[in-house]
């Protein structure tokens, strides 16, 4: 294990809450739109909120070393609710909000939770129809109570008469959870995250107060955070990223958390208040371009012309600019005039014009995608983390940021390259152990600490920063040999904005084949302005005029690729448009909507037979399920369309990895 | 003591205890608020209601049922004010009502939405929601022409009024849309909202559920239960789907013809043979 970076006294969450609520009280901790208007506590209002629930939690018999479970959207007393957990010496265990009961019910057996708290009436509703097979499972605690009111309350309890339980018999419970704060170090278990699990069943991760505090102090001192950031959470609570930025950086900086009113709010909400640092999966920033692009079609030809000028005047110049580079002083003027017209009001109808550390992470980022939102100005950087190593370890420092790497090591970070070429890495941050499941701890953990990523990689010689290729298993040989790497290929696809998914085949074969799936609102409105009628998305998808432009982007694609020795070889030749969208109900992708490799070439074996066998249509039928965990299914005739592929036009081809 | 134990453990002391404990108000059926007593409407020579009678209890669910052109709306109608009937009284918490204008049965705490949306269009939502609660606006036109002093504060008043029916009927998103520009599921709940804020004691629905798909349909049904339930306002609405309506009332009034055929629970009704004529289509002498 790496050597521990001090973090003293303030070793724990609780800890932390009490030292803010001494150092920060009156600054704002958590906010949240209600009823229309952000409501505010302060930080000490947080810790009281905080002690109270926890008092209460102890009262019903939250034990140390329970786990208890949170299910929910961003809201302050959720985020509340680990604090108060890890107070009464249990383990906070955030589940996915929106996973069906079956997914629900796998975590909540495997981590034995004995309590739970949850949002509102969905979750409890959820939570009842799988109890009868968690026997370990005694209390339930809700937020939202409407809707609730019949239910049966003898292990139902809403949030706030947790807390008055709390202060009712806080004479007796303070000393009690006092006495299990102040024996709280860092080797205490923090909290445990379930990974989305790419491949087969989600894996307990355990991580330790030292894992995630310290390299959060690590990345936070790295950009500078204190507590006048702003920071808008809205990603879900159980992926590790919003632990780490929503959690630990806003305990160890002091920072404000905002939770927005709703995930149809959010947009507006960011607008409102104007986030200083920003993350984000690249999905949300495809999606949001997307919405950009699609806005700007429907306007009139003046604004048009005046989006496409300056985007055009942004894309050359914009970068460089951001960075310091030099820039010819007429281009500085035009730039500084589009800020006026184009940029300025752009990011902030985004919800960016404040953003000083913007960061992506989770997947690669198209770089087509990453370009444009930093050419408007924003500073947005690539992040490289996973949840054994508490999120961090490669960032891109401010002024060296590109679109294919992801940064140098973190601070307390080492990094190495296997023999494989795997990325490998050892820091404070790794985790313990995967909950009861030794067989892969060992087998992603060596003895001295250096913990498997799974994704092949190399350092860029030149400037020091990693290069991330594809996941490790993902990434294969074609039959001549050449380098296959789908997920490099699937993010240039999903670049254009009616490209919703892309799935590209190859590994073995003779040449690379994609499904796709098309985006339902951009392609949707295109067809509105063409005046072609549709009524479904396996309507739209099949459309003649659909697949000729899925055609023209695939050509697009190939001719990039082509100028890229080292992927040259995976241009994609033949294409079909999928009947359904991939969807993580069905398991074909995970709640963070990155694709199941394996799942969907199992699903759909027949339409990659067709791909290769050179038909030119195929007919398929498919087993969905609904979100309610009915099944149904849906059968199509699905054209396969052919794309041209180009001759390399890069120069040799270097060694990878 | 884990669940299992507990529910071996199951009684219904325990079940009240624990309701008590938590301050909760199980639902509760009470009085007659509503009597209807042999009604007959007329238009010229065509019988919309033939002499029909039921009442409405306070805190239930009530649904008023039947094929097309069997009077339900016409029945609604008369509980609003809006048409006088030429026979029969109606007996509003044990008294005779005398005929009333819709604004005066508005303030009596009765509330209504409409079968073909009648918001308006060019308003947002939040301003639509707000016209509901006109009547219980207090400030004079001075007042509320300067939009100062008591208006203002006023105004506050009854915006958390509105922005509470916002966030129960998750609509927030939409708070500041024209409410023309929204789609029929999510008008028809803007409606709902409008007659909430009236605050109303008796709430009268006019086929909330009409051209909604399966899923606005479970929302709506949902949104139904938790009004009656969080606000324990009583509920008339007519519906045309028989199927949706069975599963969240109480008790069903089956009209047909402008005549009533049936009345009862859901399941007293389903097994009515002539609700099951009039629902399949058996010819008429």
């Amino acid at each position: 294990m790496a050597e521990s970076t001090v973090i003293g006294e303030l070793c724990t969450f609780p800890k932390l809450l009490d030292h803010n609520a001494r150092t920060l009280a009156a600054r704002p901790a958590s906010r949240e739109k209600e009823y229309g208007i952000w409501q505010t506590w302060n930080w000490e209002q947080v810790a009281e909120e905080t002690r109270a629930l926890a008092m209460g939690l102890v009262h019903l018999g939250l034990r140390p070393g329970d786990k208890l479970a949170i299910v929910g959207s961003n809201r302050p007393r959720l985020y509340w609710s680990m604090v108060a957990a890890q107070m009464a010496g249990a383990v906070p265990v955030p589940v996915y909000a929106d996973s069906v009961a079956d997914e629900m019910k796998y975590v909540f057996e495997h981590a034995e939770a004995r309590f739970a708290i949850v949002e509102d009436q969905e979750q409890v509703d959820k939570v009842l129809s799988i109890k009868d097979d968690l026997p370990k499972l005694e209390q339930v605690v809700y937020q939202d109570p409407r809707g609730l009111r019949n239910y049966d309350h003898r292990q139902l309890h809403p949030y706030q008469d947790v807390q008055s339980l709390g202060r009712q018999h806080a004479s007796e419970l303070r000393p009690t959870v006092d006495a299990i704060v102040n024996g709280q170090g860092p080797d205490d278990v923090c909290v445990m995250v379930y990974t989305s699990g790419t491949t087969g069943k989600p894996k307990g991760v355990v991580l330790t107060n030292e894992n995630v505090l310290s390299v959060a102090k690590g990345a936070a001192e790295f950009d500078k955070l204190s507590p006048v950031d702003e920071v808008v959470a809205y990603l879900p609570l159980a992926w590790v990223g919003d632990f780490a930025f929503s959690m630990a950086q806003a305990y160890l900086c002091g920072f404000c958390v905002s939770c927005p009113e709703s995930q149809e709010t959010l947009l507006h909400d960011l607008r409102e208040i104007g986030p200083t640092f920003y993350f984000a999966p690249p999905r949300i920033f495809e999606n949001l371009l997307t919405t950009v692009t699609i806005r700007m079609e429907d306007a009139g030809a003046g604004k048009r012309w005046l989006y496409n000028t300056f985007m055009k005047l942004a894309e050359r110049v914009g970068e460089d600019i951001l960075d310091g580079k030099p820039v010819s002083s007429l281009d500085r003027f035009k730039y500084t005039l589009g800020e006026f017209l184009v940029y300025g009001p752009l990011k902030n109808t985004l919800g960016m014009s404040n953003v000083r550390v913007g960061y992506t992470a989770g997947e690669a980022i198209g770089p087509e995608i990453f370009r444009f939102y930093r050419s408007i100005g924003i500073n947005l950087k690539q992040l490289y983390g996973q949840t054994e190593a508490s999120v961090f370890i490669t960032a891109q420092p401010d002024g060296e940021v590109s679109a294919d790497t992801v940064g140098v090591p973190s601070p307390g970070v080492e990094l190495k390259i296997a023999d494989s070429g795997e990325v490998m890495y050892r820091s404070s941050g790794v985790f313990r152990e995967y909950y009861k499941n030794p067989d892969s701890t060992r087998s992603t953990k060596t003895e001295d600490g250096w913990v498997h990523t799974g994704d092949a990689g190399f350092i860029d010689q030149a400037t020091g920063h990693l290069r991330i290729i594809d996941r490790a298993k993902d990434v294969g040989k074609m039959v001549d040999g050449s380098l296959f790497a789908p997920k490099y290929v699937e993010n240039k696809l999903k670049f254009f904005p009616n490209i919703q998914e892309a799935v590209v085949f190859g590994d073995g074969r003779e040449y690379c084949a994609a499904f796709l799936n098309i985006d339902l609102n951009a392609v949707g409105n295109w067809a509105e302005r063409n005046n072609i009628a549709y009524a479904s998305y396996q309507e739209l998808a099949s459309h003649p005029h659909v697949y000729a432009t899925m055609k023209e982007h695939v050509e697009t694609v190939n001719r990039s690729l082509a100028a890229d020795p080292m992927v040259s070889g995976c241009q994609i030749k033949r294409v079909l448009v999928l009947h359904k969208e991939l969807d993580a109900d069905d398991g074909e992708i995970t709640r963070t909507r990155k694709v199941r490799r394996t799942i969907v070439a199992d699903r759909y074996a027949a339409l990659i037979t067709a791909l290769y066998d050179g038909s030119g249509s195929v007919f398929v039928e498919t087993e969905v399920t609904y979100e309610d965990g009915r099944k149904g299914t849906i059968s199509a005739t699905l054209n396969i369309g052919d794309a041209e592929t180009f001759a390399r036009t890069g120069g040799s081809e270097k060694a990878a990895a | 003591m884990n669940i299992h134990a507990q529910a071996a453990a199951e009684t219904d002391k325990d079940y009240e205890s624990a309701e008590i404990a938590h301050g909760i108000s199980p639902r509760h059926i009470g009085e007659v608020v509503l009597e209807v007593r042999n009604i007959s409407l007329r238009f010229g020579g065509v019988k919309a209601i033939t002499d029909v009678s039921f009442d409405i209890r306070d805190g239930e669910i009530r649904a008023i049922i039947g094929p097309n052109g069997a009077g339900k709306s016409s029945m609604l109608n008369v509980i609003n004010g809006f048409y006088h009937p030429q026979d029969g009284e109606i007996w509003f918490h044990g008294k005779k009502r005398k005929p009333l204008k819709p604004h005066q049965i508005a303030q009596q705490g009765i509330a209504r939405t409409f079968q073909n949306i009648a918001l308006f269009k060019g308003m947002t939502t939040l301003d639509n929601i707000m016209t509901g609660r006109l009547t219980m606006m207090k400030s004079n036109v001075f007042w509320q022409a300067i939009w100062q002093g008591p208006a203002q504060a006023e105004e506050v008043r009854h915006r958390e009024t509105v922005e509470k029916i916002i966030d129960f009927l998750e609509i927030q998103a939409i708070r500041k849309t024209p409410v023309g520009k929204l789609p029929y599921g999510l008008q028809k709940r803007v409606e709902l909202g409008r007659a909430l804020a009236a605050e109303p004691k008796l709430l009268l629905l006019d086929e909330p559920m009409a051209g909604m798909n399966v899923e606005e349909k479970e929302d709506m049904c949902r949104f139904i239960l938790d009004v009656n339930e969080e606000f324990g306002t009583t509920i008339a609405l007519i519906e045309h789907d028989m199927g949706v309506v069975m599963d969240i009332s109480d008790r069903v009034v089956v009209l047909d013809h402008g005549e009533k055929i049936g009345d009862g629970t859901p399941d007293e009704v389903r097994s009515n043979q002539e609700v099951i004529d009039a629902y399949l289509g058996v010819s008429h002498d």
